[in-house]
């Protein structure tokens, strides 16, 4: 009986303690998302205001086009953005895929501790320096800022993150696939790329825009390499040789004028900038909840 | 040691009497070597310091099947992955010793693993279809990812195949859909239909039936007697019927040593180790 009892007791707390768990797991969600809900809604207020049909088909010009009320815009910042980031995923996708695959399927490599180090430092290193490296190796030797220098820039970000994703969705498919692969005959790259690698597509996919949204939010690799432009180069090749104007870059040097006007712009730009890059991050969602 | 390689030999000179009857004649007219189309001398495997297998010595029969058995973890699917090269992958395992595929050392310097994969097929203790590639792309992969374009007999490969496998009529109306929808008996089949599809001439088949139901397993065992006429198999086993029903000659091992290798005849009636008339009678393993 009195086992019973205490039983019953215990069942209770247990209630209790659950009640009080979710609770506190509620409160923390509430703290995460309070300052992205308040980001989001601080920006959309300040910017919604500036977002027009000139502001997707005007360039920006000289802050006098601004004050007078004259039409501005920031198309070329929005195709600077597309080409830059662009050049980018060309960059960053043959190198961070090929140090993923080395560094998962050919784990004995002698070389392989070495390209991991390599790996965790570019990863780790601040994204100023990488702009400053961007301008060492482009800039300094072309003689001119670049949308190129900006792409190469934002492919030392993309670099490490892609290769690293690369690694863990490959390593996540089972090595029997591998043997199953060899034991038909299969060379060992051929099994790679034609068994492995469709098998772990997703992850793969998933990684690379990661780190694509992580790139295409940054601003300080860009600051010295693509640098900024008020206006659309005349020609494609302007945009790839030339100073070019970026979405992140646009926004701190809007944001650092001293026009009111450029101000609303600059958070117009912020939206633009928040919407691509929520887009990205709900696209690999999407992808990683397919795969179950 | 010496033991062992006297009750190899002794093997080599025996044959089974109804199926091989012009061996014989061909025994006494020709080398007896021209019958052995593998062999393994002193093969040895090691997990870093730990043996999985010691200084085996056995034939494989051209035209026959060789049955292993042995307890769990006596070194039954370690010998056969030695047998194509497939520990090759892992730098921590050592193989030592030497296996020979007609005469030639498949560990040789000059020689392309690839090749020898091709010639040793090998259907493995678990299935391992490719999971998101179609159960036609997953039966001819091995000629398709190597070049073979030719639609129409890729097709006469799948469709043989899979009947060998005993999978064809289950699967035939959706030979499109993806080989790791299939459940774990019919992946093992199409694992099977897989390594027949390259034709290989010794095909090494660990516990191939030990995920399917008594039907599909028939149904394979006719497969090892239909493909015999062929091929040399290498069956590893934990069913003794199996080994007993489909072999012609066994190998038990036990703790990483080969105990006892004769006709499966012999070993099953009359075998000389104590050992392996415990295991085989059920008093171990
Ligand atoms: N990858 C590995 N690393 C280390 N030791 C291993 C590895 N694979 C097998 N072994 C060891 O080698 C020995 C033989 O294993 P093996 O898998 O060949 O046994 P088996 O006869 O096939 O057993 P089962 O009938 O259970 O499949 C065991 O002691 C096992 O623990
Ligand atoms: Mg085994």
């Amino acid at each position: 009986m009195c086992s019973y009892k205490k039983t019953e007791k215990s069942l209770l707390q247990r209630k209790i303690h659950d009640k009080f768990m979710v609770a506190l797991l509620m409160i923390s969600t509430i703290v995460v998302m309070t300052p992205l809900i308040i980001i989001v809604g601080y920006v959309v207020y300040n910017g919604i205001g500036a977002i027009n049909a000139d502001f997707f088909t005007q360039e920006l010009g000289s802050p006098t086009r601004a004050i007078q009320g004259r039409p501005t815009g920031l198309v070329h910042t929005m195709v600077g953005t597309a080409v830059v980031d662009l050049l980018a995923l060309i960059i960053s996708a043959p190198v961070g895929i090929g140090a993923g695959i080395m560094l998962s399927e050919y784990p004995d490599h002698k070389l392989n501790p070495f390209l991991r180090i390599m790996n965790d430092t570019l990863n780790g290193m601040p994204a100023i320096l990488k702009g400053l490296l961007a301008f060492a190796v482009i800039v300094k030797p072309m003689g001119s800022f670049s949308g190129l220098a900006g792409g190469v820039a934002l492919a030392f970000v993309m670099i490490p993150i892609i290769a690293r994703s690369t690694e863990s969705a490959l390593m996540n498919i089972p090595w029997s696939i591998r043997e199953a692969g060899l034991a038909i005959g299969l060379p060992r790259w051929r099994v790679v790329l034609s068994t492995v690698i469709p098998a772990a597509r997703t992850g793969l996919v998933t990684g690379f825009l990661i780190a694509f949204a992580r790139a295409a939010g940054e601003a300080a690799p860009l600051l010295f390499t693509s640098f900024g432009n008020n206006y659309l180069p005349n020609h494609w090749t302007g945009m790839i040789f030339g100073p070019v104007d970026t979405l992140p870059q646009r926004l701190y040097s809007l944001a650092i004028s001293p026009y009111k006007e450029w101000h609303s712009m600059g958070w117009a730009a912020g939206i633009v900038l928040l919407s691509f890059v929520i887009i990205l991050f709900v696209i690999s969602r999407l992808l990683t909840k397919q795969k179950h | 040691m010496v033991k062992e390689k006297n009750r190899a030999e002794k093997a080599i000179s025996y044959k089974k009497p109804e199926n091989n009857s012009h061996n014989i004649l061909k025994l006494n007219s020709m080398s007896q070597l021209s019958d052995v189309r593998m062999e393994t001398k002193k093969l040895s495997v090691q997990y870093g310091d730990h043996y999985g297998v010691k200084d085996v010595s056995i034939p494989v029969y051209n035209k026959q099947v060789t049955a292993l058995i042995g307890p769990s973890g006596c070194g039954k699917t370690t010998f056969l992955r030695a047998l194509n090269r497939m520990h090759e992958l892992n730098r921590n395992i050592k193989v030592s010793g030497e296996v020979l595929l007609d005469g030639e050392n498949i560990y040789g310097d000059k020689v392309n693993p690839v090749i020898i994969r091709r010639k040793i097929g090998m259907v493995f203790q678990k299935p391992t279809p490719f999971p998101i590639m179609s159960i036609f792309d997953n039966v001819v992969a091995g000629l398709k990812l190597t070049g073979t374009r030719d639609k129409r007999y890729l097709n006469e490969v799948c469709e043989k195949a899979l009947s060998q496998a005993a999978l064809f009529n289950e699967v035939k109306d959706r030979l499109n859909t993806p080989g790791g929808k299939l459940s774990g008996g019919q992946q093992q089949r199409l694992s099977i239909a897989r390594a027949l599809a390259i034709e290989p001439e010794v095909i090494l088949m660990d516990e191939p039936t030990s995920s399917l139901d008594p039907l599909s397993s028939m149904k394979i065992e006719e497969l090892i007697n239909e493909l015999k006429e062929k091929y040399s198999i290498v069956i590893v086993t934990h069913n003794m019927q199996q080994a007993s029903r489909v072999s012609d000659t066994t190998a038990f091992f036990y703790m990483g040593e080969l105990i006892e290798y004769d006709s499966t005849n012999k070993i099953f009636t009359n075998p000389e180790n104590r050992k392996t008339e415990n295991y085989i009678t059920g008093k171990f393993g």
